[in-house]
């Protein structure tokens, strides 16, 4: 920063030469990164491989790195017009032809005119362009073209207070849509199978956020509760045909044993070894489910596992002799999104029972001995808090809820293999915690909306969703490190009314 | 705290000794300290002052000795034996530390609740009752806010209980420390350089605190400080430790003339000790 306020005065002059040296080492790097991974790519034709080159997109993407580079020089040393003129003009007239070309002429030959073959990094290079036009706007709209890391922190902590405070009346809101979801008339199969899909992240987010949240305990192993509940309902009902409502609570209990289990040896250790301790776990897990071949079916995996009832009124269209389905029951036409419907309601009351425990927990001297031990175990201990038995209520009941979504995700997929259990989704539910703000509850939805919900609509774009995955990540831990909405707030407060006057401000 | 008079001291430290691998911390320490009184545990650095405090509070397990500590209600506890964090919580022995370890992404409120942890765990069942809502709870948290209100209207941040603990000035986080620690309802206060970094004002007011938390909550107060102002003006009683030997045991008074002390803190006259050609070259000048 001070080298930019430095810069400032001598605004007036520019070296070219040093302009072009700054933003030609930046064109070099990304020439010299592309021309082997981008430029050659191996082909299967007949008789072997060949290679094809695609030198046209290294050019392109050295001379988009050379543009942006020379564009964000620009706006450093103030000079925002000539970027907004630039930038401005080709992010509208790229976004038009793409869209042109998408739209209405497919086979046109203006395709030749787009930087790059794929349509995907040709939209990242118009967002690019509109980012860096719009950042360029903004420096013009207000004198002072670049704010301290400290000031913009500031501005987004504001941002997340007023979220915060806006959730508390969001969060009725959001459940009220969650609600009234099934019968919205777009709900199609897709929509609510996403639906689905989400709320089972979020109700794992919301779980993981106990221990990662609040006691501070990075697991990177959570996935293995996840299993532990799967089998325990997968088992339990193919082999003794217990019912769903019985094995749940089951399911959880298992897993929390297994919480504990993976509590004791991890005691001692905090941050990375603790991390990778429960990766070990995780995968651990994940292998004997894979080897125990008499107990796990290993590969193979469990199948035929029984859909769940409604209080015994299973959704078939043809019951059984003498028992009654579903819709015989209330007189309904058998339809199968009723199932379906059935299981997003289940999931939905699954994450808010994990909710509410939590927000309860939370104000509970558990919960706050919880987040004091993510603060600080040496003052815990001196304070009479035993560290032991904390931590592993926090492994336990974080290790709960996963088991219920486990049991939950046996249930709905009807066939389970230990491949569903893989260290990426572990990695899935940190991310979901980490980027929506470690012990936010509703960051955890935001974040399990974007991380999950966007790609799945997205799926066309297959190869590209774990790089915007990957960039989402990036982009939260450079703007924000501590999530997107980590303000926490106070679970007591000795001035209630004092606080809800300043939020009405 | 009952004013319950007892002759048997509130804490007996015999033959205290630590050694790490080769390193003797601490070398055969014998104190005693009294309820109703300040002890103060002075000594140059690295003479072993924050390890018997270490070895009081269960974060050290001491090699050799023993520390009884008399409760006036529950009977003796025998330190060097129970679990670090039983301490605070049966022998009622409270700690601050050197470097302040506040919750500071909690609010000062929080600080003082979560000290009050034990009794509140209790009061909600084990979490069950507290979970479905039972009035118990309710009331014994009711109960730990006025404990925490009275404290902070002792430490003079009653404004700022809703505030994070680590946005609090350093002589506001220090004070909330020994808040913090008095929340646990101790019979022996251990204080870690509680004046460390205060201004002078800030320096007088700590002394008033403790003064006053001597008289009206009747407890033990142990002292570790290096500013010869507070111990000689707030101490009853005062140890002398040089490289983990207790070297003097008594009065301000006695302590301040005592010539091992001041040995140890101005180092000897050693000008006889010099080699007669260093002290003939150092002659001329």
């Amino acid at each position: 920063m001070a080298v930019l306020a430095e810069a400032k005065p001598v605004a007036g002059r520019l070296d070219p030469a040093l302009l072009l040296k700054e933003a030609g080492a930046i064109a070099g790097i990304v020439f010299a990164l592309t021309i082997a991974l981008v430029g050659l790519r191996t082909k299967d034709v007949p008789g072997g491989l060949d290679i094809v080159t695609r030198f046209s997109d290294v050019f392109a993407a050295t001379i988009v790195a050379f543009c942006g580079r020379l564009g964000l020089i620009l706006l450093r040393e103030g000079r925002a017009l000539p970027v907004l003129l630039v930038s401005l003009p080709f992010a509208l007239a790229l976004m038009a032809l793409l869209l042109y070309v998408q739209l209405w002429a497919p086979h046109a030959g203006l395709g030749h005119y787009l930087p790059f073959d794929s349509t995907v990094v040709n939209w990242c290079l118009a967002i690019f362009a509109l980012i860096l036009a719009g950042r360029a706007a903004w420096s013009l709209w207000h004198a002072a073209s670049t704010k301290s890391a400290k000031e913009r922190e500031q501005t987004m902590d504001r941002v997340a207070v007023g979220v915060q405070k806006a959730a508390t009346l969001l969060g009725p809101l959001l459940l009220a849509f969650a609600i009234v979801l099934p019968f919205l008339p777009f709900a199609d199969r897709r929509i609510l199978d996403i639906a689905i899909l989400v709320a089972t992240y979020i109700m794992l987010g919301w779980g993981l956020n106990i221990v990662v949240g609040l006691a501070g305990l990075l697991d990177l192993g959570y996935v293995a509760f996840y299993a532990v509940g799967a089998y325990s309902y997968a088992l339990l009902a193919t082999h003794f045909g217990v019912s769903f409502w019985i094995c749940l609570p089951f399911a959880g209990i298992m897993a929390a044993f297994a919480g504990i289990l993976l509590g004791f040896p991890v005691l001692r250790l905090r941050g990375d070894y603790l991390a990778i301790v429960t990766l070990g776990f995780g995968e651990m897990v994940r292998i004997i489910l894979l080897n125990w071949y008499k107990f796990t079916n290993g590969p193979d995996g469990i199948s035929g596992i029984p859909r769940p009832s409604f209080f015994g009124l299973p959704f078939t269209a043809n019951p059984p002799e003498g028992t009654q389905s579903f819709h015989d029951f209330f007189g309904l036409e058998y339809a199968p999104i009723d199932r379906i419907i059935f299981l997003y309601y289940l999931i939905l009351a699954l994450g808010l029972v994990t909710n509410l425990f939590t927000l309860r927990i939370r104000k509970l001297p558990v919960g706050r001995a919880w987040e004091a031990l993510r603060e600080d175990e040496t003052a815990c201990r001196s304070l009479g808090i035993n560290p032991r038995n904390t931590k592993l209520t926090a492994f336990a009941i974080g290790a709960m809820f996963g088991g219920f979504g486990g049991s939950f995700f046996a249930t709905r997929q009807g066939f389970i293999s230990p491949e569903s259990f893989t260290f990426i989704e572990s990695a899935i539910i940190l991310a979901v915690v980490v980027l929506g703000g470690m012990g936010s509850q509703i960051g955890v939805v935001f974040a399990a909306i974007l991380l999950i919900g966007l790609p799945e609509f997205f799926r066309e774009l297959q190869q590209y969703r774990m790089l915007a995955f990957g960039a989402a990540m990036v982009t939260i831990m450079i703007w924000r490190p501590s999530g997107l909405l980590a303000h926490r707030e106070p679970t007591i407060r000795l001035f209630p009314k004092e606080a809800a006057r300043a939020s009405r401000k | 705290m009952s004013a319950h008079v007892t002759d048997k001291p509130l804490l007996t430290v015999e033959h205290l000794t630590m050694r790490f691998g080769g390193l003797v911390a601490i070398d055969d320490v014998s104190f005693q300290a009294l309820d109703r009184e300040i002890t103060a545990i002075i000594g140059p650095n690295g003479a072993g002052k924050t390890t018997v405090f270490n070895c009081l509070t269960g974060f050290y397990k001491p090699t050799v000795g023993r520390l009884t500590l008399h409760h006036p209600s529950k009977g003796d506890f025998l330190l060097e034996r129970m679990e670090g964090f039983d301490i605070p919580q049966h022998a009622r022995v409270a700690r601050t530390f050197q470097n302040i370890r506040l919750f500071p992404a909690m609010s000062v409120l929080e600080n003082l609740i979560v000290a009050q942890h034990n009794d509140l765990m209790r009061a909600s069942g084990y979490t069950f009752y507290g979970l479905i809502g039972l009035k118990g709870y309710k009331r014994a948290e009711e109960r730990a806010v006025d404990r925490a209100r009275h404290w902070l209207d002792r430490i003079g941040l009653t404004k700022q209980a809703d505030w994070n603990a680590g946005n609090l000035s350093y002589g506001d986080q220090r004070r909330l420390e020994i808040a913090r620690a008095m929340c646990t309802q101790p019979v022996l206060l251990c204080l870690d350089e509680p004046a460390a970094g205060l201004n002078p004002r800030e320096s007088a007011d700590l002394n008033k605190l403790l003064l006053a938390i001597r008289e009206d909550e009747g407890i033990g107060v142990l002292l570790i400080e290096h500013h010869m102002d507070v111990v000689m003006g707030i101490s009853d009683h005062i140890v002398v430790l040089d490289y983990g030997r207790k070297i003097s045991d008594g009065t301000p008074e006695f302590v301040r003339n005592d010539t091992a002390v001041i040995r140890a803190y101005l180092g000897e006259e050693e000008e006889e000790e010099l080699p007669p050609e260093v002290a003939k070259d150092l002659k001329p000048n």
